[in-house]
């Protein structure tokens, strides 16, 4: 991928990450949140994972996404007021985040194997699909079912979590 | 089987039946329980006598306790030399005492009671006479003491009899400590229980003389508890709250002597450590001299036989200590017999003044209670050694082994002789000589013939038991005559006589009074205040430590200090989620930072 | 230059701090749900991108990091729905969305 369209795409995530937080209305929040998404996507095509990419923008974007915004329609959620701004809050989380992202930087620039970089795939354009499909049928064929059953279980559990007292 | 085993074997048990049978079957009927006492210790008496003048008689005995060869207790008859005497003087005494018990005892209402525990005391002295080994020899040991104790706490519902009672079981018991941990030393040396065995192994075996010495002087431990010596003697007088036959029998002629017997059957072990036998022959000449000091000052006509008691034993353990076995045990061969005639004297004149013990309230019966003074009359004369009579010859040859050894043993054994003349010519003469000291003893009599009989028979005894028989226990040539030794003898019993007889002749109360004396030295006080004392002392330690470490250290400091980690821990549950998150991600930041760059 | 690896880690951890820092600091649960949603995601890129730089012997990415990115969002999708099946329950119970009202375990 050559690194324009990487910076482009790696801002668009960063950038409209920083509007899901930002933002005081919660549905401009989920917007940008597709936004920062499709940007991932992109960033995943780059690196030649195909099949990944369009799953991620499937299933986040088109169903988690909407799951969010059914939500904040059902709730009627409306922008946030002012509250007093807690102060220290404020300050601790900024602490610790810059702490974080200058830990970052001083470990990156000391992981040596990370500044190469990536070699070259044998062929041109792989069949994406068929070999994640061996990979995950062949040697992972048990965690899918057990993932099977989990989104089973999940699936009851909000029908249960969500039934209102019968008067 | 032989007939002295089987004789021995009958004289061992018949007691133990009959004290049974009365315990079982007889309670109530109180005038059989005394017969049948009775008549089998008189046939106990009849089979001692054809044992002793049968052979030597020492089977092995029949296997008990058997862990290997190693650890072997039979159950063995040892009938010998010394046992054979010994057998003679338990039954017959014990005879005697038990036929003037059905005078003395005769309105008592547990008669039944009393002469069960007095068969099984004849059954447990003859198991100690008998015993072939060590610890046949501690289990009846330990069956005399409860014996004594269930004689002297006779009348229980005394206060003073019970506490009696309780002393001389406790006090036993110090001693028989010291006692089973000699034994099983002795035993730890020689492989053996058997008196027999140990003798023979004894030149095969090399020991330590810190071994020997100590060991010796565990077992005379026993021997200090039973014979009461110093300082555990306290129990003796005391132990005089118990009936008057009781103490003639138990605390005069027979239990008394155990530990005396004792130590003559071990004497081979003694014979092994010089030490011991010093420390052994000083405390026997202590306690003789300190008793006699006592006895001078007493005013209770038993307590003043208790100390005279005291005092004679202490000459006879002294004997042993001077290795003069023969003449120790020939000493308690004539002390039984006059002791016992004394305390049995002195048991008619309480009867007949209706239990009243002072002798300053007695006085004057010499003429009202002929046949008591005259057999009281020659027992103190042996007890005091008047010459011709038996415990002159038997006092002589303990005197002549005490001068030979050493003047340090020999003069407190003279200025004991001595002051027994005096003690007991005071006590003869307020008693018996003058007027009349109150209305009860102008009305003394003399008993019936069950009574006075065992009085005269045991005069008799104290008069000729010592002409010739001195051979029998002293082995070895006769020796010369030292003449020296008799006249000092002598000199001290007139001299002690007379001295007697001027200061209390006519007198109405005791001239001279020496507190301290009259205290018995304050020992019965120094004890108790020692064992309140350090017993008060442990108490406030425990409590101390119960207070403040196990309950405030232990458990209160735990619950605090879980309380207080609870206190300090709450304050991190804000209730706010992010809160919760921010602490994360603190964590996560240190966390990489410590694993990274360091 | 050329793209290297840690372009890719750097951007991840970039976007997980955002997200971090949408959780301590916003007080609307559904805007700190979906900021636990952007901390995944990056993870998913950091797993892409090494699946990508770790190749096999036949010269085909590792197949075995895009299968676990495959499973995380699956997982999320399903931690998803019943989360906000929770939130919807708690709002009809507390008639808030706002996280500084919910403190009952407060000390």
């Amino acid at each position: 991928m050559s690194p324009i369209l990487f910076y482009f795409f790696a801002a668009l995530s960063l950038i409209f990450g920083i509007a899901v937080i930002a933002n005081r209305n919660p549905v401009a929040s989920a917007l940008s949140l597709v936004v920062s998404f499709l940007g991932l996507a992109a960033l995943f095509v780059g690196l030649d994972a195909y099949f990944i990419a369009v799953i991620q923008v499937l299933v986040y974007a088109g169903a988690v996404m909407v799951l969010f915004l059914f939500i904040i329609m059902l709730l009627d959620l409306k922008a946030e007021e002012r509250r007093k701004i807690n102060l220290f809050a404020y300050v601790g989380g900024g602490i610790v985040t810059a702490g974080f992202v200058v830990e970052l930087w001083f470990v990156l620039q000391k992981f040596d194997l990370g500044k190469t970089g990536f070699p070259p795939l044998a062929a041109k354009g792989v069949d994406d699909v068929r070999n994640v499909g061996n990979v995950l049928f062949l040697t992972h064929n048990l965690p899918f079912q057990v993932i099977g059953i989990l989104i089973l279980v999940a699936t009851i559990g909000v029908v249960v979590l969500s039934k209102r007292e019968l008067k | 089987m032989d007939t002295q085993t089987n004789l021995a074997r009958f004289i061992l048990l018949a007691p133990l039946a009959i004290a049974v049978c009365i315990q079982l079957f007889c309670r109530k009927n109180h005038s059989l329980s005394a017969k049948l006492s009775v008549v089998f210790v008189c046939l106990t008496f009849v089979a001692a006598v054809f044992v002793f003048f049968g052979p030597d008689s020492t089977p092995p005995g029949e296997p008990w306790l058997d862990f290997g060869p190693a650890f072997r207790v039979p159950i063995g008859l040892a009938v010998d030399h010394l046992s054979k005497i010994m057998l003679l003087i338990v039954t017959g005494i014990g005879s005697l005492v038990q036929i003037y018990s059905l005078v003395y005892m005769g309105e008592d209402e547990s008669k039944a009671r009393y002469f069960g525990n007095m068969s099984f005391f004849m059954f447990s002295m003859l198991g100690i006479v008998l015993a072939n080994n060590f610890v046949m020899m501690f289990i009846f040991w330990e069956l005399v003491g409860v014996s004594s104790y269930l004689l002297i706490g006779h009348w229980f519902t005394r206060e003073a009899a019970a506490a009696a009672a309780n002393k001389a079981f406790i006090t036993n018991r110090i001693g028989d400590f010291g006692f089973m941990i000699g034994i099983l030393m002795f035993w730890s040396a020689s492989g053996t229980f058997v008196f027999s065995e140990m003798q023979a192994a004894l030149p095969t075996l090399t020991l330590s003389a810190g071994f020997l010495t100590t060991t010796v002087l565990l077992i005379f431990c026993g021997a200090v508890g039973k014979s009461a010596q110093i300082p555990l003697h306290v129990w003796l007088p005391d132990a005089m709250e118990g009936p008057t036959p009781v103490s003639a029998l138990i605390h005069a002629a027979t239990m008394v002597a155990a530990g005396v017997y004792m130590l003559a059957r071990v004497s081979f072990l003694i014979a092994l450590s010089a030490d011991a036998q010093l420390v052994i022959a000083a405390i026997g000449a202590t306690t003789a001299l300190f008793a006699a000091l006592v006895a001078t000052q007493q005013d209770d006509i038993k307590r003043i036989l208790a100390y005279s008691t005291l005092s004679q034993l202490g000459y006879m353990i002294m004997a042993i200590g001077l290795k003069a076995e023969g003449a120790a045990i020939f000493h308690l061969f004539t002390h039984a017999f006059f002791k016992a005639l004394l305390f049995l004297g002195a048991g008619a004149i309480i009867h007949a003044l209706h239990h009243e013990q002072d002798i300053w309230k007695m006085g004057g019966l010499a003429k009202r209670m002929k046949w008591t003074f005259y057999t009281f009359a020659a027992g103190t004369l042996a007890l005091t050694g008047c010459p011709g009579l038996s415990g002159f010859f038997s006092k002589d040859t303990i005197l002549v082994a005490a001068y030979n050894n050493n003047l340090w043993f020999f003069v407190p054994a003279l200025v004991t002789a001595f002051l027994t003349a005096y003690y007991m010519a005071r006590l003869c003469v307020v008693v018996f000589f003058g007027k009349a000291r109150t209305e009860t003893a102008a009305h003394g009599h003399d008993g019936p013939i069950a009574m006075t009989g065992p009085l005269v028979i045991l005069g008799v005894l104290s008069v000729i038991a010592g002409y010739n028989t001195a051979g029998y226990f002293i082995s070895g040539p006769a020796e010369s005559v030292n003449w020296i030794v008799t006249i000092l003898a002598i000199s001290a019993f007139v001299g002690g006589a007379l001295s007697g007889l001027f200061l209390y002749w006519g007198q109405s109360t005791d001239p001279i009074l020496i507190p301290a004396l009259k205290k018995k030295l304050y020992i019965d006080e120094l004890y108790a205040a020692l064992i309140a004392g350090s017993q008060d002392l442990l108490a406030s330690i425990a409590g101390w430590f119960d207070k403040w470490i196990l309950d405030g250290v232990i458990v209160r400091g735990l619950s605090s200090g879980a309380w207080g980690l609870g206190f300090v821990l709450r304050f991190f549950q804000f209730g706010n989620l992010q809160a919760y998150a921010f602490l994360f991600g603190v964590g996560v930041v240190a966390m990489i930072y410590l694993l990274v760059f360091r | 230059m050329s793209l290297t690896l840690n372009h890719y880690l750097f951007v991840s951890g970039l976007l997980f701090a955002i997200g971090f820092a949408g959780v301590i600091l916003r007080r609307n649960i559904i805007i700190i749900f979906m900021s636990l949603e952007l901390m995944l995601n990056a993870a998913n890129l950091s797993l892409v991108a090494f699946s990508r730089f770790n190749l096999t012997a036949d010269g085909l990415p590792n197949y075995n990091a895009q299968i676990l990115v495959f499973f995380i969002i699956t997982v999320a999708a399903a931690e998803v729905a019943v989360g906000l099946a929770i939130i919807v329950a708690l709002f009809r119970a507390r008639h808030t969305v706002h996280v500084e009202d919910i403190t009952s375990l407060k000390f």
